[in-house]
């Protein structure tokens, strides 16, 4: 990756100074990840350039050094390459002394505004471009790039320049902590005492900058590492190399104005409890928020919740307070891993079940097995399956027409396609079955979401 | 007092033995001398177990809860248990006679009653026993009022020694279980329902090598074939129109010791009938009657007797075998209780009544899963069908179905058709499905067949251990992602790369292969060029009545292709019917359909272009990757000539920028040649390489050569789609040849192919130290670019990537062989699904070890 920093403040020579680099030789830098070189192409009166690459080890991401465990998973990535952290960490490391502002040889000139044009490149823009103004702009700087061309059309990846009048000190910092939030990627900061860090680099103009939420939240945020036996299993398909939970907030935003997932919960522990059920059984708990219900309402004596994915019946364990001191009783609640187009007696017995905005994620040629398992093995007396209703889409502004709400789901039924389904299932294994609308219903194209309460 | 004179305690070697006897009584002295120790399960020894302490009568309830624990273990194994406990109160008794009941044991009593003096005899011996006689004063009180109850409470067995002698002289004798039968190893002849079909049965029976002769006063001789033994499931009578006859010719083979019946439901009603009891008579039961009556009281008093003596079941051959009239769950197989004998009897039904008024019933062989096969009748069917390694052969002959015998230890099925519709059944024997009864019953998987750490017995490496959390990383990706589990009856094995290169500047080459192959006494191998595309296995039926009938699949497709973790390969139905047929009309030119005598293939192909499938990850990674390296090392490196070029001493810092230019360079055109537009199946390129399975055959068996050659005869008829695999053959010990190959692979890749794959010539070889290697990739210089980033081939890297560990990715690679083809031995032998489905989850199951993906 490609710093430069060049001014055409006379003698412009004293940038070597105020980088506290002499610009006739060449620096450089062990870092973790590799070393830091600094050099100076040009350095004459009019015009000086320093610039500042980066060599990654690329086989040293991947396998740590000596004992300690590699950074990266293991395919091959940009991490070597792209702007970002890494970059940061060297700016740090060979400009230390220049970034806290003081210089004992050009004292004056180190607290003075000067011409500086900076260049980045790669820099990966998270976002969209229009976040370079939005980052940079209020610092002071004239922002321009150029986006980056690929083997197979424009890349992720910009070349960024800055023009402006700013403290060399400064300039640095605002690289320091803007490259990381515009790549906004894997970050490996090491401790908790990454708030005080970004306080100490960008405390003198952070408060007053209008997105400081945004730099805030990107810059401090760590994500934990994919895990790998997943990762391993889903890289087939990069869709599904994206964690759930970001899924999960795609589909919640788009539906959020109405609230619906609220609602639609309601509508289902309202449909549970009418059944007069005491051990009630959530078939696709995911991260438990029905369960949460379930839990704070005292009709229900025993609640099951199951899920193909592990790590959501983890965070509903967290978040259910499950085996804690003031959690709910053992007895009472229960979470299992498991699949739904596998019979399972660890559930028998369970007079409700409901299956809130499941079957949509399962692919049509595989309802047959759950409708056995569920409708025809366990036969509960009753049954509340919700799923979208595909007639209210149009009436989604961000969705595009055709679309999906959600990128897992296989289907998304009118409420035609639903009835013929449900009237399907309630004839073959001998159910009585009524639909209902949850969420605010549109004259023609009904409500959002659609509800069917099997008995038997 | 009278000597008790050598009283023997005969009792089931399957039982729940309950002693009854008072403190100092010697009950465990008598429990010690008659059983195991294991066998004994002591309320004194578990309170010392919870308080050590064994008289410590505060923690009598965590005892007993121990003692219950350890009895139904024991119970669940089907081992003799022994309670040694006072057991003085009826309601102590109780909960034995449930747990009994609950495991299908038998509950016998055993009252130790030596009297009271004896007791405070021998509780003042006893330092920890220093209480009063009012104790067991009480105790013996209690036991003798309890007596008589004891049958009411539901001991089967109840035996009682009132005196010192008595109880020393008994001894203790274990007979087997009436139903027990073990030790008959057969061969048999089981033979269905016959309902009074007695010209049938004749002509089964003759048809199964038995002589029948009758006498002149209706008696009935017959004759068996050598050694063969025929088993009823019982339902002799009732409907058709020679009842009295069917149970002579029975009666007379079971003297003979040539026949054995289980009872029916109609045997058990007849017998109350006869009994003189209020039946309601329906079902057929009126025409055995007219019959009967006809018959002398003598006869009737005969029959009477014997069908009242039938057993519910029979568990025969070592325990390979049960029969039973309805069916046996597992854990009923070989134990005795009034659940039992009702299952056996008339089967499981749910309590409710279909449209014909007959009870509804649950199908418990769908679930069944165990090692014993159980044959059984009760429910017509019209034709029998293994299921779940059972099979019910009532085949409907008194409604004009026919009558079936299973052969044993054979498994061949025999039929004589009806001669005509005796009784019009109340539900028509409904017509065959296109789909098998074992796929019906498979339609549900079980969490249970998947779930936890698993073993796997392989026919190539023995047990297979896959790892509890591996398990549940599979369950959710097959589960959400995979195919439907009926098509998916394979996955690939991971192949491993080969060793090292020691020259300088490679990372793989082939001589390594070589030389493996060579070392693990193979002496010829067949070298194939790795397509660069994506692993797809492809299902090819002849049509959708194929894909019903033989994959049991349910929707209307003829055929299915995946990739190699389980997923659809084309995400659109079209296309994939559009490939399928393409491959159809192949094999259908090439005449494979008649030559391997099949309607359906599986084939292992790569279809390319990689970019078909894996375009997003080109776009996303790949491209990202090469478009961040050229910008940055090109403006790096025009920084640091600018540098160099005013004099500034970067060290040669500006020609390792561009040499890194240079590699990042290559890196951005290294996956060109396998990607091109994808705009319909005309751009698509499939070259199979294995013709795993057909029907009867995993060709395994095959060599690679006849695997190239029947992908050949594919490519030549499947039109521009289908594509050739080039290969090589060559003797690991001819060194020109093979310095030749190594040339071929060189040149092949430095124009672009990927590599190749050094396979032994047998599909499946031997070494000296079990099965080697099924395959190793070698991977051309520019292809491990992709794989390894832009300068992975910069000296001080390479280096560093050549110390790669090889021994966890080949060890899976054998595994996952193993697990393949036994999948497919399975598949091919008509193995329940779940018994396929658990190998094949398996691979998906190991594919989520932790190995380095660019292996």
């Amino acid at each position: 990756m490609f710093l430069s920093i060049s001014t055409t403040h006379r003698p412009a020579t004293d940038l070597g100074f105020l980088l506290m680099k002499h610009p006739e030789r060449m620096h450089e830098v062990e870092v973790g990840f590799g070393k830091a070189v600094v050099f100076y192409p040009i350095a004459t009166d009019e015009r000086c350039e320093a610039v500042l690459t980066l060599d990654v080890d690329p086989i040293g991401l991947v396998r740590g050094r000596g004992e300690a465990e590699g950074l990266l998973d293991q395919y091959v990535n940009d991490r070597p390459y792209a702007a970002s952290s890494f970059l940061s960490v060297g700016l740090n490391r060979i400009f230390r002394t220049a970034m806290t502002g003081v210089s004992r040889e050009r004292a004056e000139l180190a607290a003075a505004k000067i011409p500086l044009v900076v260049k980045v490149c790669p820099l990966p823009v998270r976002g969209g471009e229009e976040l370079l103004g939005t980052l940079f702009a209020p610092l002071g700087w004239k922002v321009s790039f150029e986006r980056v061309e690929g083997p197979h059309g424009p890349s992720r990846y910009v070349s960024l320049t800055l023009e402006g009048e700013q403290r060399v000190a400064e300039a640095l910092s605002h690289l320091y902590v803007l490259i990381p939030v515009l790549d906004d990627d894997k970050h490996y900061w090491s401790g908790d005492d990454e708030v005080e860090k970004l306080l100490a680099k960008a405390g003198a103009w952070l408060g007053t900058h209008p997105s400081k939420e945004l730099i805030a939240k990107r810059y401090l945020k760590r994500r934990r590492l994919a895990r790998m036996a997943l990762a391993r299993l889903a890289s087939e398909d990069q869709a599904e190399l994206e964690a759930p939970e970001v899924r999960q907030t795609r589909e919640e935003a788009l539906e959020a104005p109405v609230r619906l997932n609220d609602l639609r919960l309601d509508a289902v522990v309202e449909a549970l409890a009418a059944t007069g059920a005491k051990f009630v059984v959530d078939l696709g708990c995911g991260e438990g928020k029905l369960l949460g219900r379930l839990m704070r309402d005292r009709r229900f004596e025993k609640i099951v919740g199951l899920d193909a994915s592990s790590r959501a019946l983890e965070t509903a364990r967290d978040r259910l307070k499950l085996d804690m001191a003031g959690g709910p009783k053992r007895e009472r609640v229960t979470l299992l891993h498991g699949a739904l187009t596998y019979r399972d007696e660890r559930w028998a017995g369970a007079e409700a079940v409901s299956l809130v905005e499941v079957i949509e994620h399962l692919d049509a040629d595989r309802l047959p097995a759950l409708e056995k398992a569920v409708f025809g093995v366990a036969q509960p007396k009753h049954v509340v399956v919700t799923t979208p209703n595909a007639e209210y889409n149009v009436l989604f502004e961000k969705l595009t027409a055709g679309a999906f709400r959600h990128p897992d789901h296989r289907f998304e039924w009118t409420r035609a396609e639903f009835a013929a389904w449900a009237g399907g299932v309630a004839e073959r294994c001998g159910y009585a079955v009524s639909y209902a609308g949850v969420g605010e219903a549109h004259p023609e194209h009904g409500a959002p979401t659609q509800m069917a309460v099997f008995a038997r | 007092m009278t000597r008790a004179s050598d009283e023997v305690l005969s009792v089931p070697d399957f039982s729940l033995i309950v002693l009854i006897g008072a403190t100092g009584s010697g009950k465990s002295t008598f429990a010690a001398k008659h059983f195991l120790k294991t066998e004994i399960v002591s309320s004194d020894y578990a309170r010392g177990l919870v308080a050590d302490d064994e008289n410590d009568q505060a923690s009598s309830g965590d005892a007993f809860d121990l003692v219950r624990a350890i009895a139904e273990k024991r119970l669940k194994n089907r081992r003799l248990t022994v309670i040694d406990a006072t057991n003085v109160r009826s309601a102590d008794r109780k909960q034995w006679v449930e747990v009994a009941r609950r495991w299908h044991a038998l509950p016998v009593a055993i009252v130790i009653d030596p009297g009271l003096d004896v007791c405070i005899e021998r509780n003042k011996l006893r330092p920890d026993r220093q209480f009063g006689p009012q104790i067991p004063q009480r105790m013996i009180h209690e036991i003798r009022r309890g007596l008589g109850g004891l049958q009411r409470e539901g001991f089967r067995q109840i035996w009682r020694l009132s005196s010192v002698e008595g109880v020393d002289a008994a001894r203790v004798e274990r007979r087997p279980l009436w139903t027990d039968r073990r030790g008959e190893k057969g061969p048999f002849d089981i033979i269905g329902d016959v309902h009074g079909c007695a010209d049938e049965l004749e002509q089964l029976l003759a048809e199964l090598g038995y002589r029948v002769t009758w006498g002149a006063d209706r008696s009935v001789h017959v004759e068996a074939p050598h050694g063969r033994t025929v088993v009823y499931v019982g339902d002799l009578c009732d409907r058709g129109p020679r009842s009295p006859d069917v149970l002579r010719i029975v009666m007379s083979m079971v003297a003979a010791g040539t026949g054995m019946v289980v009872q029916g439901n109609h045997d058990k009603k007849l017998m109350r009938w006869l009994d003189g009891r209020d039946v309601k008579i329906a079902h057929g039961l009126q025409e055995t009657i007219d019959q009967m009556n006809a018959e002398t009281p003598e006869f009737r008093r005969v029959v009477k007797t014997f069908v009242d003596e039938l057993r519910s079941h029979y568990w025969l051959d070592g325990g390979r075998l049960a029969v039973a009239h309805a069916g046996l769950k597992e854990d009923m197989i070989g134990r005795g209780s009034p659940t039992v004998r009702d299952f056996a009897l008339y089967g499981e039904s749910t309590g409710e009544i279909d449209e014909f008024g007959l009870p509804v019933r649950l199908d418990w062989a769908a679930k069944y899963r165990g090692a014993t096969t159980v044959v059984y009748g009760h429910t017509p069917v019209p034709e029998a069908e293994w299921v779940n390694n059972t099979i019910c052969i009532d085949t409907g002959c008194v409604f004009g179905g026919k009558l079936t015998a299973l052969r044993w230890p054979e498994r061949d099925l025999v039929s004589v058709p009806a001669a005509r519709v005796y009784y019009e059944p109340i539900k028509p024997l409904h017509a065959v499905s296109a789909r098998s009864a074992q796929s019906e019953a498979d339609d549900m998987l079980d969490y249970a067949d998947v779930s936890g750490r698993r073993w796997i017995d392989t026919a190539l490496t023995k047990r297979i251990v896959v790892p509890e959390e591996n398990a549940a990383a599979a369950l959710e990706i097959m589960s959400r992602f995979a195919i439907a589990p009926q098509w998916l009856i394979y996955l690939p094995p991971t192949m491993s790369p080969v060793e090292t290169s020691p020259v300088d500047g490679w990372l793989e080459r082939p001589e390594e292969a070589f030389a493996f192959f060579k070392s693990r006494a193979q002496a010829e191998i067949v070298c194939e060029e790795k397509h660069m595309g994506s692993r797809a296995l492809l299902a090819v039926c002849r049509d959708n009545a194929v894909a019903r009938r033989r994959f049991g699949v349910v929707s209307d497709e003829a055929g299915a292709i995946w990739t190699r973790t389980g997923r659809a390969f084309f995400p659109d139905a079209a296309t994939r019917d559009a490939v399928l047929e393409g491959v159809r009309q192949a094999a259908d030119r090439a005449a494979l359909w008649e030559e391997l005598g099949t309607d359906w293939l599986l084939l292992d192909a790569e279809i390319m272009p990689w970019s078909a499938k894996a375009s997003s990850l080109i776009e996303q990674q790949y491209a990202q990757v090469a478009a961040s390296a050229v910008s940055g090392l090109c403006a790096s490196a025009e920084a640091a000539a600018r540098a160099v070029a005013r004099g500034v001493d970067l060290g040669g810092m500006d020609g390792r920028l561009s040499e890194r230019l240079v590699r990042a360079q290559k890196y951005s055109s290294a996956w060109a040649p396998y990607v091109w537009p994808v705009n319909g199946i005309g751009d698509l390129r499939i070259a199979p390489f294995h013709l795993l399975a057909s029907e009867g055959a995993v060709h395994f068996d095959k060599d690679h050569l006849w695997h190239m050659r029947i992908s050949e005869r594919l490519a030549e008829h499947g039109g521009p789609m289908m594509t050739v695999t080039d290969y090589r053959i060559a003797r690991t010990d001819d060194d020109a040849v093979l310095s030749a190959l190594a040339q071929w692979w060189e040149e092949r890749t430095s124009r672009g192919s990927e590599g190749m794959v050094v396979k032994p010539r047998a599909f499946i070889a031997h070494g000296e130290k079990g099965i080697v290697q099924p395959a190793l990739k070698v991977r051309g210089r520019e292809y491990l670019r992709i794989i390894y980033g832009p300068e992975y081939d910069a000296p001080e890297h390479l280096s560093r990537l050549k110390s790669r560990g090889l021994g966890a990715k080949r060890a899976l690679a054998l595994r996952e062989f193993s697990l393949g083809h036994e999948a497919l031995t399975r598949f091919v032998a008509r193995a329940p699904l779940r018994r396929v489905h658990e190998c094949v989850f398996a691979v998906l199951a190991l594919e989520s070890e932790p190995i380095d993906p660019r292996l």
